[in-house]
């Protein structure tokens, strides 16, 4: 047992280093191969703004994948089929047909604009593929500890104060005690006895009474109002989400619009989740995260190697294979958590915020192009709605249908502008009905 | 055995304060059917029947005061039958195409950027590659709101993201893009 062992452990290790010495050999082939840069730049550029919408190098898109297509067809083929396929197919060549056939009838764009040098250009890229770029080392994670925690120390650090100041006080007056003549039995314990004293020595003095009664007061009374101010008021709520989803990537870096996801914003009460279709509109091409994204999730900094992992998870949920690029059939909901919720008693409306009022998403929600996680940036209390309200003025310009309201609105409050609150936006039933 | 109960009392206090301060949780509600709706949440992963609230109406289903179902299909015919015979059905005043042009900005723009050229914010990144410009096209209004609606190649499907009247206003607009573009 031992000897056969032994022998395939050796049998490994021989086949380990044979696979390295071709891994080795190969790669020094192909870089040993001289490449001409100005062609393949060239060729990338044609190909990235005209074929890369349906062709990858690697993988099947919209059409068939074209790395090394050169050693499959003839030269003179691919330039007939790149300038017009159809007129290719109508000749009757069997081969355009074929293919024709194998993508279900899906026509290829003509290209009569490109020249045989250009068309050169991107087959020469299609060979030789990306330059390889230098290779940058892995980003070690950053520590989550942020600068969140200082408020915390703060706390802790007024806390422990007091407790010494309380400890303090406990030991000068054991001392005045001790000093007096009367000590407590032995048989209690160190605690208790100092606490018993501390009682008994507050008790006697009025001063220390009266301020230690304040005190204790106003430390039960912030406890709770604490409490109380607190209920029902999510400011600060980040539940964790089933998809690493980050809007610092979407609606900053690639600057998509609020309202591109949240469409129903404009038309309806609520702004809507958006239905897995909308992410598919674009993940249908983004499979995966590019090289260096980084996302905060959880305390943790998400790499591409988790976030390709997210993306799978909207393609389970549309069910997309991401290998055949169908559908499947087999689809299941992402059970978003929701964050901003007003009480059913309040009556809010999205599109008579953004559509009538014209007010950025950014104005309530905070800087959500900045989030990683989202989270309620506002408190959402009727104080605060009713602050803008009062603060905020109507926008009068091309309202035909109210302009006389508006003027003597104006005249009886003696403003320019009005509010509004003047405009009635704080009636209770404006929202409780 | 007093102070063991003195630290009991003072973890609990402890962590009720501490829990207080969760982000991943609500906070305590008064009177919490007050604050969860009765009827069906517009989001709601299981409602009717434990399926999703948010799904696909029944084919063909037409709204109240709505337009039939767009009935030409996701096929290449399809595309030469819209291109052929759609046509559309709003002016081209200067309101269609200010709303055109709002609406454009918020779900066209990223890839085919301001003017129309395929170079919108995600092509010049290139997360997105290929956009054509619009004057390399041979597009009117009908095969616009035909590509809303079904989606082309790697663009996908738009139309639950638009009402009927906001995706004729885009074509007007669209073509109006292009024509500048041409020029």
């Amino acid at each position: 047992m031992k000897s056969v062992a032994l022998h395939s452990k050796l049998a490994k290790v021989l086949l380990k280093s044979f696979t390295f010495i071709l891994f080795f050999a190969f790669s020094l082939s192909t870089t040993s191969q001289e490449v001409d840069e100005a062609r393949q730049k060239e060729g990338r550029k044609i190909f990235k703004s005209l074929c890369a919408s349906c062709h990858k190098l690697d993988k099947k898109l919209i059409g068939p994948a074209l790395g090394g297509i050169e050693q499959r067809r003839e030269n003179d083929w691919l330039k007939a089929w790149i300038k017009n396929n159809a007129e290719l197919r109508a000749s009757g060549d069997r081969d355009a047909i074929a293919i024709f056939e194998e993508y279900n009838g899906s026509v290829m764009s003509a290209f009569p604009q490109l020249s045989d040098q250009q068309i050169d250009d991107i087959l020469y890229y299609t060979t030789v593929g990306e330059l390889e770029k230098k290779v940058v080392g892995p980003i070690p994670p950053s520590n989550p500890d942020g600068g969140d925690n200082t408020p915390k120390w703060i706390i802790w650090f007024l806390a422990g104060a007091i407790v010494v100041a309380f400890l303090m006080i406990a030991s000068l007056l054991k001392q005045v005690n001790e000093l007096k003549g009367n000590t407590s039995p032995e048989t209690t314990s160190n605690l208790k006895r100092d606490l018993h004293e501390l009682w008994e020595g507050i008790k006697r003095n009025t001063f220390l009474k009266v301020s230690s009664t304040i005190f204790l007061l106003l430390i039960g009374a912030y406890v709770v109002f604490g409490i109380i101010f607190k209920v029902g008021v999510d400011e600060g709520y980040t539940p964790l989400q089933p998809i690493a989803f980050s809007h610092k990537i979407h609606a900053g870096e690639n600057k998509i619009e609020c309202q591109y996801c949240h469409s129903s914003a404009k038309h309806s009460k609520h702004s809507g989740i958006p239905s897995v279709n909308v992410c598919m509109n674009c993940h249908k091409n983004i499979a995966e995260v590019a090289e260096g994204t980084k996302v905060e999730w959880d305390g943790m900094t998400y790499g591409k190697a988790e976030l390709d992992k997210e993306i799978a998870k909207i393609y389970k949920a549309a069910g997309w294979n991401p290998e055949t690029l169908e559908y499947t059939g087999e689809t299941q909901p992402i059970k978003w958590i929701r964050i901003h919720n007003l009480p059913d008693f309040a009556y809010f409306n999205h599109s008579q915020h953004v559509t009538v009022a014209g007010l950025k998403c950014q104005k309530c929600h905070g800087p959500v192009e900045e989030m990683d996680e989202m989270r309620q940036y506002s408190p959402l209390t009727m104080g605060w709605c009713i602050n803008c309200h009062r603060e905020t003025n109507v926008d009068l310009k091309g309202n035909d249908y109210y302009d006389k309201i508006h003027k003597e609105l104006a005249k009886k409050y003696n403003v320019d502008k009005v509010t509004i609150a003047q405009l009635g936006g704080l009636e209770c039933g404006k929202c409780h009905y | 055995m007093k102070n063991l109960k003195l630290i009991i009392v003072l973890v609990i206090f402890a962590s009720v304060i501490s829990s207080c301060n969760d982000k991943r949780k609500r906070q305590l509600q008064y009177m919490p059917d007050m604050y969860v709706s009765v009827p069906y949440d517009v989001d709601d992963a299981d409602g009717l029947n434990n399926k999703p609230v948010n799904s696909k109406p029944v084919a063909g289903t037409i709204p109240r005061g709505g337009h039939p179902a767009y009935d030409i299909p996701d096929t290449p015919d399809g595309y030469e039958k819209s291109k052929a015979e759609l046509k559309n059905p709003l002016e081209a005043t200067e309101e269609n195409l200010e709303n055109g042009k709002a609406m454009y900005t918020i779900y066209c723009t990223s890839c085919h950027g301001k003017k129309g050229d395929g170079k919108g914010h995600l092509a010049v990144t290139e997360k997105f590659l290929g956009i054509p410009s619009y004057a390399d096209r041979d597009i009117n209004s009908g095969t616009i709101y035909h590509v809303i609606m079904h989606g082309k190649n790697l663009m996908g499907s738009h139309s639950s993201q638009l009402t009927y009247k906001e995706r004729w206003q885009i074509a007007h607009y669209v073509e109006k893009l292009r024509s500048d573009l041409v020029k």
